[in-house]
């Protein structure tokens, strides 16, 4: 059996499916749900670098280093912001989250 | 072909572990078979990237998070059991529309290969990657580095917290304080009139025992 691109991009479905179902499953771990987007940002990347060998096309390498840039970003943010939450409420329970509901 | 495998297995184990450290150990897993696979598919750059950025930086930092945080995990995961029926036949329905569409569209096997830029001489991945980004995404490769630098400050000064009974001064304060506000210079005449003299104390001592003469 040869590899196709079709291969690499349904292991990439595959993978952004199992971080979806990890959503869903930890709904109230901060901690998971941030893990669960890095698991997303990768399934994306696969598939650009899929994309690129198949094509043979340097761009989509380049699309996949600010992808890198950009999450590692707001993975910092994001545990800074999670860090700040705890200091605030000793939780970090997404449920007990809704001091700016309305 | 395993590497499919384990890299699922992984991503699998990252969304159902019970223990967050786990699940973050897991997904270093993860990313190391996605490394392994985009060296399969020629990104040898971002391979290394993957590896030194998320295994070296990202992950220490959510291991960090898990272990400095003292919560009850347990209670993290009541209504896991209720949500699984949901959640699977969610993640079964979407990975089989995207591989029924994308097995379907994307025959492709043959690799076409890289176009070749007119400064590559050999086939380097990394100098490939460089040239492009240094001559055709020099905005881009600004741009990001401008937002990794606000988000470095913007982590810092998140969770920057002062000691109450800290003796720090403001740098600001001190450059900008002037002369005057630490030194009150008051008008004065340059003579003064002399002020009233006291009563000699001879007096005084003369008029102490005419007191005590009185009874």
């Amino acid at each position: 059996m040869t590899l196709t691109l079709g291969h690499f991009l349904s292991l990439g479905a595959i993978l952004f499916a199992l971080s979806v179902i990890g959503i869903f499953l930890n709904r109230k771990n901060l901690i998971i749900l941030l893990m669960a987007i890095e698991l997303m940002l990768l399934a994306v990347n696969m598939n650009f670098v899929a994309f690129s060998y198949y094509l043979g096309d340097m761009r989509g390498q380049i699309f996949v280093f600010f992808i890198l840039t950009v999450a590692a970003a707001e993975s910092a943010i994001g545990l800074a912001i999670l860090v700040q939450l705890f200091r605030n409420k000793s939780n970090i329970n997404v449920d007990e989250l809704n001091s700016l509901k309305g | 072909m395993y590497k499919r495998q384990l890299l699922l297995f992984a991503a699998l184990r990252v969304v159902t572990a019970r223990n967050p450290v786990h699940a973050a150990l897991y997904l270093v897993w993860t990313f190391i078979q996605a490394a392994m696979i985009w060296l399969l598919l020629g990104a040898e750059f971002l391979a290394m990237a993957l590896v030194l950025v998320y295994v070296g930086a990202v992950m220490v930092l959510f291991l960090f998070v898990v272990m400095m945080l003292d919560i009850n995990f347990d209670v993290m995961r009541q209504g896991f059991r209720r949500h699984l029926p949901l959640a699977g036949v969610i993640g079964v329905v979407i990975a089989l529309e995207m591989a029924a569409v994308l097995m379907g569209g994307f025959r492709t096997t043959e690799p076409k290969a890289m176009a070749v830029l007119p400064l590559a001489g050999e086939a380097s991945n990394t100098r490939d990657l460089g040239v492009l980004l240094y001559s055709e995404y020099v905005l881009p490769v600004q741009i990001a580095a401008v937002i990794l630098l606000v988000a470095m400050v913007d982590a810092i000064a998140w969770t920057l917290r002062e000691r109450k009974d800290s003796k720090h001064i403001g740098v600001d304060a001190q450059v900008r304080v002037k002369s005057r506000d630490r030194l009150r210079v008051v008008q004065m005449a340059v003579t003064q009139p002399a002020r009233e003299q006291p009563p000699p104390p001879a007096e005084a001592a003369a008029g102490a025992p005419a007191a005590e003469k009185k009874p």
